[in-house]
């Protein structure tokens, strides 16, 4: 078992004759996923990699029955990208694309009120995969192993890390999910621990947070209230000045909520231990 | 793009707003002239930067000479770390009252949200911790923007009533700097209702979001250069790059913002000291490592880089080629410690080894080993 995908769940790339999403198509397929097509528009009719590709995602939903897509587009054209899915039926639609503009994805999220069937992970996020069945986005699969540990994290190449270091350590994981850093996105901590949750595969939940925001916070709320998850978290930037850009959009720290210590004390309150590193992570959840 | 407050009442004029007049000066002399034309002014230091007042920033200036010396006291003047470059002159107005009326991205609602409220020229942050309800809201639909219906409750629950006209008037004209120009905030605090009864901004704030840079070109042309931050990060931006000062002694290159951090946080645990980082981002080539690598070397109190890079998208093998050519580019003598991982990961080992660079499979060992060489030179 597993959330949100797995071994059935039918995928369309959007961008797939681009080179990330040509590159991260092969990627997905060499795991396993059912990659059923792609879209780019004014190249409908023809294959990439073997994959139909569509012009439209209504087409490409309509010819293969797809339920999940993965977005490669370049930032200019992501936002339209995902509201097409969600408007094409698609129920996880997976946005990799960095950059942007904070007010499209204000308008998306508007958008998606509209289809609440469509569940939304990003923008600027690496994806998801469940060890040995299945993939969207640019997670390596080379570093996870099947499992019973839940990860989920809003930084990309941290996840790595710890997917890294848990599958060293034979800590398998059933579900890793990057929700990515953009300060308006689509499922938090919260909503993805609740998944975890009610997947009976899942023992164990890792969070990897960072500064900026409140959403560590509000998962915190949520595991104080009682889970049979033994949870463990992790905070990137405790030593990043106040007030700096650090790269993603989203960690910016402003007020109280949002700091390092801030969302720390919060998991020590639910009970939930904090990782010094992402080294100690492993120790922790022995 | 965090826009100083003559280029975002600029800005906010060409949508209509009604600003006083005002000059730029960059010298004393010129805020005398300006004075002259004007005639009373308030000098004000431009920094991108809030509570500008209560570090001195700002003086009233009735008479040229006063203004000269306010000019010459502030120009130069270091506020929260910037240094200010110029300062606005602006006729003193008559004010009858003060509102504050502001746009900003709610994170937590996934929305814009504009907040209205009678208690204007303070900080709106400790207004809100203070008086919450003294703050009317709303949060309008990001599509088709506020409605008249919606700007009238508003302005009722903020108790300005009497005001509905001009302010619902100007707040819709607020309103056009989020679709206009990708406005993260767009903020006129306060607004000021002069003893004639004109609604005019008496200051005001203005954000771009940098996602959004390439639909508004002619803004960081006109305004990009001027503002005067670190040398370094106005270097970096030039190459695109999301690289911030610290005031330490060691590099830092990452990919990706948490690895960024997290690298930050394990050389400081290390006992050393970032002087920089540079996130060199998920799709990270080979000459973007390089324009890293010469803006880190940029600042001289750098006396070793470690380099953490986890790829997913980065592919291992393009990064240890963006390496070794920026350190022979550069000629770069200083200790180099590189932690490389994920796709390609072999690839890039081989092509580091094969250069004379030791890969590290871990980020601790990697902050340890960074620490310890820039230790040795110093004893």
């Amino acid at each position: 078992m597993s959330i949100l995908i797995d071994g059935s769940t039918r995928v369309i790339v959007q961008g797939i004759t681009g080179r990330e999403g040509s590159f991260h198509t092969e990627q997905m397929k060499e795991l396993g996923t059912k990659v059923v097509g792609g879209t780019s528009p004014g190249k409908g009719g023809t294959t990439h990699a073997g994959i139909p590709v569509f012009n439209t995602m209504a087409d490409a939903v309509k010819a293969t029955g797809a339920n999940a897509s993965g977005i490669f587009v370049p930032a200019p054209f992501a936002a339209d990208a995902i509201m097409e899915a969600a408007a094409a039926g698609i129920t996880l639609i997976v946005c990799i694309t960095e950059g942007i503009p904070i007010q499209e994805m204000i308008r998306v999220k508007d958008f998606l009120r509209g289809y609440p069937q469509a569940r939304l992970l990003g923008a600027n996020c690496p994806g998801l995969i469940t060890p040995g069945e299945a993939k969207i986005g640019i997670i390596p699969q080379r570093i996870t192993r099947p499992g019973s540990i839940g990860l989920v994290s809003r930084s990309g190449t941290l996840t790595y890390e710890v997917a890294s270091a848990l599958s060293a350590a034979g800590m398998g994981q059933s579900t890793i999910v990057g929700i990515g850093g953009d300060p308006v996105l689509g499922l938090t901590f919260r909503d993805v621990i609740e998944m975890f949750e009610k997947d009976p595969a899942t023992t164990q939940v890792v969070l990897i947070g960072e500064i900026g925001g409140s959403d560590e916070e509000h998962a915190a709320e949520l595991l104080a209230r009682g889970t049979r998850l033994k949870a463990v978290a992790f905070i990137s930037g405790r030593t990043a000045p106040e007030g700096k850009r650090m790269g993603h959009a989203g960690a910016i720290i402003s007020g109280n909520r949002g700091t390092a210590k801030s969302k720390e004390e919060a998991f020590r309150k639910a009970g939930v231990p904090v990782a010094e590193t992402t080294d100690d992570i492993v120790g922790l959840l022995r | 793009m965090k826009l100083l407050e003559y280029q975002a009442k600029e800005v906010l004029a060409s949508l209509g707003v009604a600003i006083p007049p005002g000059e730029v000066a960059r010298t004393a002399d010129e805020a005398a002239a300006a004075c002259a034309r004007l005639g009373p002014v308030a000098v004000k230091a431009q920094v991108p930067v809030g509570g500008r007042g209560k570090a001195g920033g700002i003086k009233l200036a009735r008479t040229p000479d006063d203004a000269r010396a306010a000019a010459d006291q502030i120009i130069g003047m270091d506020i929260k770390g910037f240094k200010v470059p110029l300062v606005y002159c602006e006729a003193a107005l008559e004010i009858e009252r003060e509102i504050y009326l502001g746009f900003t991205v709610d994170r937590d609602a996934r929305a814009n949200i504009l907040m209205l409220s009678a208690k204007g020229g303070m900080d709106i942050e400790q207004v809100a911790e203070e008086s919450p309800d003294s703050i009317a809201r709303l949060y309008p639909n990001p599509w088709r923007g506020p409605l008249d219906f919606e700007l009238t409750r508003l302005v009722f629950e903020a108790g300005l009533g009497e005001l509905g006209r001009p302010l619902t008037a100007l707040i819709k004209k607020l309103y056009r700097a989020i679709p206009d120009y990708d406005a993260l905030t767009a903020e006129i605090n306060p607004v000021v209702v002069t003893k004639k009864g004109e609604v005019i901004a008496g200051d005001a704030k203005l954000e771009i979001d940098d996602n959004a840079a390439w639909r508004h070109k002619d803004l960081e042309q006109r305004y990009g250069a001027l503002i005067e931050g670190d040398p370094y990060e106005v270097e970096a931006k030039k190459r695109s790059l999301t690289y911030v000062s610290l005031d330490g002694d060691i590099g830092i290159i990452g990919n990706g913002a948490g690895l960024c951090m997290s690298t930050l946080d394990l050389v400081q645990r290390a006992g050393g000291k970032p002087a920089n980082f540079c996130d060199i981002g998920g799709g990270a080539k080979a000459e973007v490592v390089e324009n890293a690598l010469a803006v880190i070397l940029m600042n001289p109190k750098v006396r070793g880089v470690v380099i953490n890079v986890f790829g997913g998208i980065t592919r291992g093998d393009e990064v240890a080629k963006g390496i070794i050519t920026a350190r022979d580019n550069l000629s770069m003598k200083l200790p180099l410690v590189v932690r490389l991982s994920g796709t390609n990961e072999e690839e890039g080992r081989e092509i580091l080894k094969r250069d004379g660079i030791e890969p590290g499979v871990n980020a601790w060992a990697a902050a340890q080993k960074i620490v310890e060489l820039t230790r040795v030179g110093i004893r």
